[in-house]
């Protein structure tokens, strides 16, 4: 089979497989719709609500975004701080470690709390939260296990620390910048959606989520959450192309 | 004449958990302009301390490291460096690898400039035609004589290498050595190598530098006096060998192993 066929159908197929099997299981159970809803059933939810999945789901993608490039400049500065200095690697991994741990979902009202009514803010703060820590840890590691080598050829001829940083040290840690990108972006993605879910401010596909509880629309949870899953699948996978335009090097040829 | 790299009477030590470890105690070196110097000695004994002495990348504690007349504190435009490894930057094509210290060097000098300058080093050490090749597209000999071409192609006044051939295999190390050979007789510079390979030291040096066992100091100079324009099959004439023997003498006393041999 044509090999870039193959990249499409085999997911596709995949996909449709799925979806057959769960409809498949719902029949076979007769489930009711409040129990679970069948793939059967979303179209009409789509149909239905498509100006509100377009409208939420474009909150939810800038905000996930947003979040996610915040955490980008931040995560790099903290790894850079890290990877520069012993001193600082030190004294900020385990309070980077004790952050990380704390359950994001205790966050939700805290910041509820700190930002009233600054929906958008808060959302944004929280995909930040939730997302910067694989990056700073990624690019701390990257520069600190620099071989000296690689260092050395450039500053043997007076290069500055920071031509060293652009020249060497970034482009080298872009590999593992970028691994650590693509679990980023899927924890953007959750913290966007655990404030819209939670907090009451009836904007982003979390919210329309909740709505649908709420109504006990349940065709439109389900819907809300392929919706979710589809653009979870979008986001990725932009990162995946960013990854192949500026670290695509790092991939060796199969042999 | 006079030396163009001077090192005199060079002290160093590595500050370690366990104190302080001397590496270099008393080194002397003399290296005329445009000449050679192979330096050997027991592995561990500081080689590679030396090196980075000599390009400016840390201070002696003690004595002084003298380069065209000036004592050599801190890194100059006017050295190369190469390692054993390579290091090329995979995410750089050959040619771009090559032009790097341009960059730094020369950051006016205008692209196509550059370019000429790589592709013209690139053909004299055979690899024209790979100026665009990934560096993980190369053998390890290809990819070392691409890191050598990178060390040069500024123009340095004087290159420093650090085992360069270390990790190839034979014949793939004397051939670099008749291309570092023809390269130094295409445009001269000073050089300082390190290397743990008696017949390489010879055939390259105009002068291999014995050092002693940690910490080091110079324990014996040997003036290859052989033609400049040699071939390998000098190393087999009785004058190289009769040399080559001389310094494993020298190495094993390095080593502290001279009353083994009685
Ligand atoms: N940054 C450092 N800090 C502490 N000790 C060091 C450091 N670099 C080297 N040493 C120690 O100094 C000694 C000399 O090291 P150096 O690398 O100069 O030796 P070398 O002659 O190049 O060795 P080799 O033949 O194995 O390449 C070694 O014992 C090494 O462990
Ligand atoms: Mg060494």
């Amino acid at each position: 089979m044509n090999e870039n066929l193959q990249k499409i159908v085999v997911p596709l197929t995949a996909i449709v497989l799925f979806l057959a099997i769960w409809e498949l299981i719902v029949q076979v159970n007769g489930w009711p719709n409040y129990v679970m809803a069948s793939p059967s059933d979303l179209p009409e939810a789509y149909a239905k609500y498509w100006k509100l999945f377009f409208t939420m789901g474009w909150q939810t993608l800038w905000r996930t975004v947003l979040g996610l490039l915040i955490a980008v400049v931040v995560g790099t500065l903290l790894g850079m701080i890290m990877g520069f200095s012993r001193i600082a690697r030190d004294g900020l991994y385990p309070l980077l470690v004790g952050f990380n741990a704390i359950p994001k979902a205790t966050l939700v009202p805290v910041l509820a709390l700190l930002f009233i009514g600054q929906h958008d803010f808060n959302t944004v703060l929280m995909a930040f939260l939730i997302s910067f820590f694989p990056i700073a840890v990624s690019v701390g590691i990257g520069l600190s296990t620099l071989e000296p080598e690689y260092r050395d050829i450039l500053r043997a001829l007076g290069a500055s620390k920071f031509t060293v940083f652009w020249k060497i040290a970034l482009p080298k840690t872009l590999p593992e910048f970028f691994g650590a990108l693509k679990v980023a972006v899927t924890l953007a993605f959750i913290g966007t959606n655990l404030v819209e879910i939670v907090s009451p401010h009836g904007r982003g596909l979390g919210a329309l989520f909740k709505s649908g509880e709420t109504n006990g629309d349940y065709p439109l949870m389900f819907a809300v959450l392929i919706a979710l899953a589809a653009l979870g699948i979008v986001l990725y996978y932009a990162v995946v192309a960013l990854e192949k335009i500026f670290a695509g090097w790092a991939e060796r040829p199969a042999h | 004449m006079k030396s163009f790299l001077d090192i005199k009477g060079v002290h160093h030590a590595y500050k370690t958990r366990n104190g302080p470890l001397p590496v270099l105690e008393g080194l002397d070196l003399e290296v005329p302009k445009g000449e050679f110097c192979a330096v050997v000695g027991p592995s561990g004994c500081g080689k590679s301390t030396l090196t980075r002495l000599v390009s400016g990348l840390m201070r002696p504690d003690r004595g002084a490291v003298v380069l065209d007349g000036q004592e050599v504190s801190s890194p100059r435009k006017t050295v190369g460096m190469a390692f054993q490894n390579p290091v090329m930057l995979e995410w750089r094509s050959i040619i771009e690898n090559v032009i790097l210290p341009l960059e730094i060097v020369a950051p006016r000098m205008p692209r196509a400039e550059r370019e000429a300058r790589a592709e013209e080093l690139l053909s004299m050490v055979g690899l024209k035609g790979f100026e665009n090749k990934r560096p993980s597209e190369l053998s390890g000999g290809m990819r070392q004589r691409a890191s050598l071409c990178r060390a040069i192609v500024h123009r340095p006044d004087v290159l420093i290498m650090d085992e360069p051939f270390g990790a190839l295999d034979n014949f793939t190390r004397e051939d670099l050595w008749q291309t570092m050979r023809d390269l130094r007789a295409a445009e001269p510079f000073t050089c300082v190598l390190i290397t743990h390979d008696l017949r390489e030291s010879v055939f390259l040096g105009d002068q291999v530098v014995v050092l002693t066992g940690r910490p080091a100091k110079t324990q014996y100079v040997l003036d290859v006096d052989l033609p400049a324009d040699r071939t390998i099959d000098v190393l087999y004439e009785p004058k190289a060998v009769e040399m080559l023997h001389l310094l494993r003498d020298q190495i094993r006393i390095a080593q502290g192993r001279d009353g083994e041999m009685h």
